[in-house]
């Protein structure tokens, strides 16, 4: 009949978990110890990857200064993000509202989503000021905007006859259909496309800063750290980047199991 | 106002221009408390009367009067629940909140949503599943969630386009005993499309029998069998007398065809 409802004891339940992430875990312990001693075994010059412990080290040395720079960069991709995801949902809304307008506009944004918009960095410093956060922001809310508004147009269409046509029978009108029926439909789409959104957001933020941008900022602080050949420094700044963006992306997909609780791809959690 | 729950007179319906004739001058009309199933082959336009009887289309020509309105103000007064062979339960919603759906758009305050949902369950006997999504549950509890929600705010008429259609014979059968208890329970009517010669004259009162190309009725066949009906009804003579009755208007109708398509079916 049905499923869930019984509940393994939760210290079983921990030990399982654990055991599905032990070769995750494992991979990453060799990865580190190649990463440590294999490749200076294999010759690889530290301009070309510095071994771990000596970014850990460069780290643990200008760690104030690039966690600073890290959070400037990370509060210019979720600028970027939350501006161009809201903008991006409430065009999907409209274009779905009035459909002649959505097939207008959609071989449009189709091919400005195929755009590759870092190219527009240097362009945007000039916009809004080299030392401005707002060209970064614009950037990243720009790569954002279209994955998340084609989706999203796309889960907001993409509803099964029937289900119109049952709140047609009972009466409903445009803003309930979209209410109940509409936008609950498009989430699963709008949350794959905002955790790429994250992932695009920190690129957006990272590589506008290769362009130009407060000394502060974390993408030019990867850039200075290189033009002085402080290549351990450098990959700290990598690593920080990289360590925002994974968490990033794990708050979105966190909340995206809390929302979608009702959606059957959620069923192997509770069984 | 009128005795009946539907009338129709002269409804056509075409599709495209100069298309096919889905329904050719429809003349029904079903008095109050009837249970009026559709049978005929694919293509004979049962599902689209439904849906002109519903205002999900409109006639091309001719005229539809649901408790003695235009179909299209019946809608608005929300006046019929409708199944259809696809549960179309809103997954994001558990069952306790897709049948109060109705009951929201209507705008029934939480308390009355409360009672009501806690009867509607009853009613469909699914205590303890009230807090499940759509897809925790069999297909069959599915189709029951489908007609509680149809049945919540008490319309006057249920349409129910072959809501046990994908479902296995035995919790068909279940189910068609379920709705006829429904259905005295609750005094609503009934216009009900199906496939199944013995489903129809299992849970008619009247059988209505239709022909395609273009869709006609071409018989009415009244079922005179003793309420209520059991299981055992399945077994008396005059149940098949009616089933053949049934299935030789479909015949006279000219689709020999298809009866035999029919009959594989069932």
């Amino acid at each position: 009949m049905t499923t869930i409802t019984h509940q393994p004891a939760r210290e079983r339940e921990l030990g399982r978990r654990l055991g599905r992430w032990l070769p995750a875990i494992a991979v990453l312990g060799f990865g580190l110890v190649a990463w440590q001693w294999l490749l200076p075994a294999l010759g690889i010059e530290r301009y070309l990857l510095p071994p771990f412990w000596d970014v850990v080290t460069a780290f643990g040395e200008s760690r104030d200064e690039l966690v600073r720079a890290g959070w400037i960069t990370f509060k210019e991709a979720l600028g970027g993000f939350a501006l161009g995801c809201s903008l991006a949902f409430l065009y999907a809304l409209v274009l779905a509202r009035w459909r002649p307008l959505g097939s207008a506009l959609m071989p449009y944004l189709i091919a400005a989503n195929a755009v590759p918009i870092v190219a527009f960095a240097p362009i945007t410093n000039a916009w809004f000021g080299i030392l401005s956060p707002w060209s970064k922001i614009v950037i990243a809310a720009v790569l954002c905007f279209f994955p998340v508004l084609v989706n999203t147009l796309r889960g907001l269409t993409s509803v099964r006859p029937e289900s119109l046509e049952l709140m047609r029978s009972y009466a409903a009108g445009q803003p309930s259909i979209f209410r109940r029926v509409r936008i609950p439909n498009s989430l699963p789409f709008v949350f794959s496309a905002l955790k790429i959104a994250s992932v695009l957001a920190m690129i957006g933020a990272v590589v506008g800063d290769y362009f130009g941008g407060s000394t502060e900022a974390l993408g030019v602080q990867i850039v200075s750290a290189v033009s002085l050949a402080q290549y351990e420094t450098a990959w700290a700044a990598i690593l920080v980047a990289s360590v925002l963006g994974i968490a990033f992306y794990a708050v979105i997909a966190v909340a995206e199991r809390f929302a979608l609780r009702w959606h059957p791809s959620t069923r192997g959690d509770s069984e | 106002m009128s005795d009946f729950v539907v009338s129709a007179e002269r409804v056509t319906k075409t599709f495209g221009k100069g298309g096919v004739t889905a329904l050719q001058e429809i003349d029904l009309e079903v008095g109050r408390g009837e249970f009026i199933s559709l049978i005929g082959p694919s293509g004979c336009g049962k599902s689209t009367l439904l849906r002109v009887i519903g205002d999900l289309v409109p006639p091309t020509t001719g005229e539809i009067l649901v408790n003695g309105k235009p179909a299209h103000r019946a809608r608005l007064d929300r006046d019929y629940g409708i199944v259809f062979q696809a549960a179309v339960l809103y997954d994001w919603r558990t069952v306790a909140k897709n049948i109060s759906l109705p009951l929201e758009l209507g705008g029934w305050d939480r308390s009355r949503r409360a009672d009501r949902v806690r009867e509607m369950v009853a009613l469909v006997e699914l205590q303890g599943f009230e807090k499940h999504y759509p897809w925790q549950l069999s297909g069959g509890m599915q189709q029951r969630v489908s007609i509680a929600r149809a049945l919540s705010f008490s319309p006057a008429l249920l349409l129910m386009d072959e809501p046990f259609g994908a479902l296995d014979e035995m919790t068909r059968e279940r189910l068609n005993l379920e709705l006829l208890r429904i259905w005295a329970e609750t005094g609503s009517t009934v216009i009900f499309v199906t496939h199944s010669i013995s489903e129809a004259v299992f849970l008619s009162t009247r059988v209505v029998v239709m022909s395609a190309r273009p869709g006609r009725i071409t018989a009415i066949v009244p079922i005179d069998l003793e309420q209520p009906r059991a299981a055992e009804t399945r077994e008396e003579p005059r149940f098949f007398e009616l089933v053949t009755e049934v299935r030789e208007a479909l015949h006279a109708g000219g689709a020999d065809e298809i009866v035999a398509e029919l009959e594989a079916l069932e």
